[in-house]
């Protein structure tokens, strides 16, 4: 008896759906998915830093001040790169430092991108006085610079990291509610949506189910790429001291710490620098790949 | 451009500018701390006294006339005094405006030098070694934390090759007399060499710390541009024509290929606002970034909030330079 498939395995065969497509391109972009592969290890970092680090962040010793890493002379293979002015392990505060950058970039850009998506969506399918209102807000806050309005908000809250990702998202959510209003914008027009309206669905379930789901992945790619943003961003804020405070373990306060050493200890400000980095490149690399494989019309 | 498509672009910053103030004004409102007591702190005031300064200061009054009072004195550059230098906030911060107008102008001329020619060049030579490098090159660019590579510069050229200085803006053997306050300038207009390479050597690494990232930005844009311009009809003709290559590319291409690059620039000189804050505190340049970020930490609100205006202002007003440079510079755009 020949092999006749059946009819339910030609097609799981033949149709993938448009993301399983776009999943298939961005793994086949080896560099992009190694970038990728680079950010989950600084995530992994992150969760799992208490059994990581090889010693307490936190743990100070005068014996050990400005100790260099361990290539150098009198450096040891137990403190690889050598500590910091009150003698911490900088590796043991790098894989500690990248809970707060992860930690303040995802939840600024998810929080950000909720509310970006229901106001965009609001403004560009209620139109009306409701897309005025919104469209407003957002050109008022594109008038200011971004670090600066971040820096003058960080001055009247005060340090923190509640207040950091308030600070971040009050101007952050901008990105995806323009994003989201100009592809809603396209979207009401076409076929599907004057179905569901020609239906008599309801305007939540228009927007929500209907919209949304076709909408989400050039909005997705952009706040991957805003993440790298936002990380380089807290890390400013907590270099010039009004982010993350000591002794928390943070990227841009370890190299401020730094800066007072670089007559005789260069690695204090260089090896957290290298960890922001390596994180902001990993992401910019890893999201060019992922705009190109979902939105291919982008790649030249 | 229509003086009246003009004259409505114009009037729609006049929202943008309230909205603007309105923001500012707000956040010297929740501002937890009394200006007031801020102000007397180091002094043994009776609540009599604080009473009067909090009237003669206007604070008792309601939150409406005062926004009425700060967008009247701010129209007018009347700041309020700055607590900390008991001076108008107006003169302090005009007093540090030159070393940042200097060093913006020194960052956005060295990244329009590289970005470019690199971008030109990545355009004519698509997917070749040059092309690839600037990619990855404008990667690193865009993935830099500012701050850190200040510092890792300053380790690099100010401690261990010791070729350039660690910090300031000139030295103090250098003193010329001011003409247009930014010090490269005035020791050439002032025939003192020395000091112009001594004021240079100062610029080089902070305007390369702030360049860099817009470079890489510049750059892709460039090469984009290019791209488009070398497809486009009119160039095929010139090649038609039998014009030379390099006439084609850098007289007939390139003056097309500039229009995006230049709106860009524009734009961007505003986020390098941002960035002056950070990387005048690592260079100690002893600029408006520099003020502020001293100010925050002695909580001189009126300074703060005079340079978060003036900072958004001026962003606001790049913007709209850069739309309207976009459509003189490129008549086919209408507004």
């Amino acid at each position: 008896m020949t092999a006749v498939p059946n009819d339910a395995a030609i097609v799981r065969e033949r149709i993938e759906s448009p993301t399983g497509q776009s999943l298939r391109r961005f793994l086949a972009d080896r560099f992009s998915a190694a970038a990728m592969g680079i950010v989950l290890l600084f995530v992994l970092l992150a969760v799992f830093a208490p059994f990581i680090a090889p010693h307490d962040p936190y743990e100070t010793d005068l014996f050990r001040r400005l100790q260099p890493p361990a290539w150098m002379e009198g450096g040891e293979w137990s403190f690889v790169l050598g500590c910091d002015g009150l003698g911490r392990d900088i590796l043991s505060r790098i894989i500690y430092g990248a809970r707060v950058s992860i930690t303040i970039g995802l939840a600024v850009v998810m929080i950000a991108t909720v509310i970006g998506i229901v106001l965009g969506l609001a403004a560009g399918y209620l139109r009306g006085w409701v897309d005025i209102v919104i469209s407003r807000i957002v050109d008022i806050l594109l008038g200011f610079p971004y670090l600066i309005f971040a820096i003058a908000l960080m001055a009247m809250m005060g340090p923190g990291l509640k207040n950091i990702i308030l600070a971040l998202v009050l101007k952050e959510w901008v990105v995806p509610a323009r994003v989201v209003r100009g592809e809603v914008l396209a979207a009401r027009e076409m076929e599907y949506v004057e179905a569901a309206r020609a239906v008599g669905a309801p305007r939540r379930y228009i927007m929500f189910r209907e919209i949304l789901p076709n909408i989400l992945s050039p909005v997705i790619v952009v706040s991957t790429i805003r993440m790298a943003h936002v990380i380089i961003l807290e890390a400013s804020l907590s270099f010039l001291g009004i982010g993350v405070q000591p002794p928390t373990a943070s990227w841009g306060s370890m190299v401020a710490d730094g800066r007072a050493f670089v007559l005789d200890a260069w690695w204090v400000s260089t090896f957290p620098g290298l960890a922001i980095l390596a994180l902001v490149l990993s992401i910019n690399v890893a999201s060019q790949g992922l705009r190109d494989a979902f939105d291919p019309k982008f790649s030249d | 451009m229509k003086p009246l498509a003009l004259l409505g672009r114009t009037l729609q910053l006049v929202p943008v500018l309230l909205g603007v103030s309105v923001i500012v004004f707000v956040m010297m409102l929740l501002t937890p701390g009394d200006p007031v007591e801020i102000m007397l702190a180091d002094q043994q005031a009776t609540p009599q006294q604080v009473e009067t300064m909090r009237h003669d200061m206007g604070l008792d009054r309601p939150a409406l006339e005062r926004f009425g009072v700060f967008l009247g004195n701010a129209a007018t550059g009347n700041f309020g005094l700055s607590f900390f230098h008991r001076r108008p906030v107006f003169d302090v911060i005009a007093e540090r405006l030159p070393a940042t107008i200097e060093l913006t102008l020194a960052a956005l001329l060295l990244a329009l030098v590289i970005a470019i020619p690199l971008g030109v060049i990545a355009a004519i030579k698509k997917n070749s070694l040059v092309d690839r490098l600037a990619a990855v090159g404008s990667l690193f660019g865009i993935s830099l934390p500012g701050f850190w590579f200040g510092i890792i510069l300053i380790i690099l050229f100010a401690v261990h090759l010791k070729i350039l200085p660690v910090a300031g803006r000139m030295d103090f053997a250098c003193e010329v007399a001011p003409v247009t306050y930014l010090l490269t300038i005035d020791s050439l207009l002032r025939g003192r060499p020395d000091c112009f390479t001594n004021a240079l050597s100062h610029l080089v690494l902070p305007a390369l710390t702030l360049a860099l990232p817009m470079a890489a930005v510049l750059t892709r844009v460039q090469r984009t541009a290019m791209i488009e311009v070398l497809r486009s009809d009119y160039i095929t003709f010139a090649e038609a024509k039998g014009l030379s290559r390099r006439r084609i590319l850098w007289r007939h291409a390139l003056k097309n290929a500039l229009v995006p690059t230049v709106t860009v620039a524009a734009i961007e000189t505003g986020s390098l606002l941002g960035g002056n804050m950070v990387v005048e505190t690592v260079f100690g340049w002893p600029g408006l970034g520099r003020l502020v970020v001293e100010s925050i930490f002695v909580r001189n609100y009126p300074l703060v909030q005079a340079a978060v205006l003036f900072y958004a202002v001026t962003y606001v007003l790049l913007n709209f330079v850069a739309d309207i440079l976009y459509t003189v510079l490129n008549p086919r755009v209408k507004l």
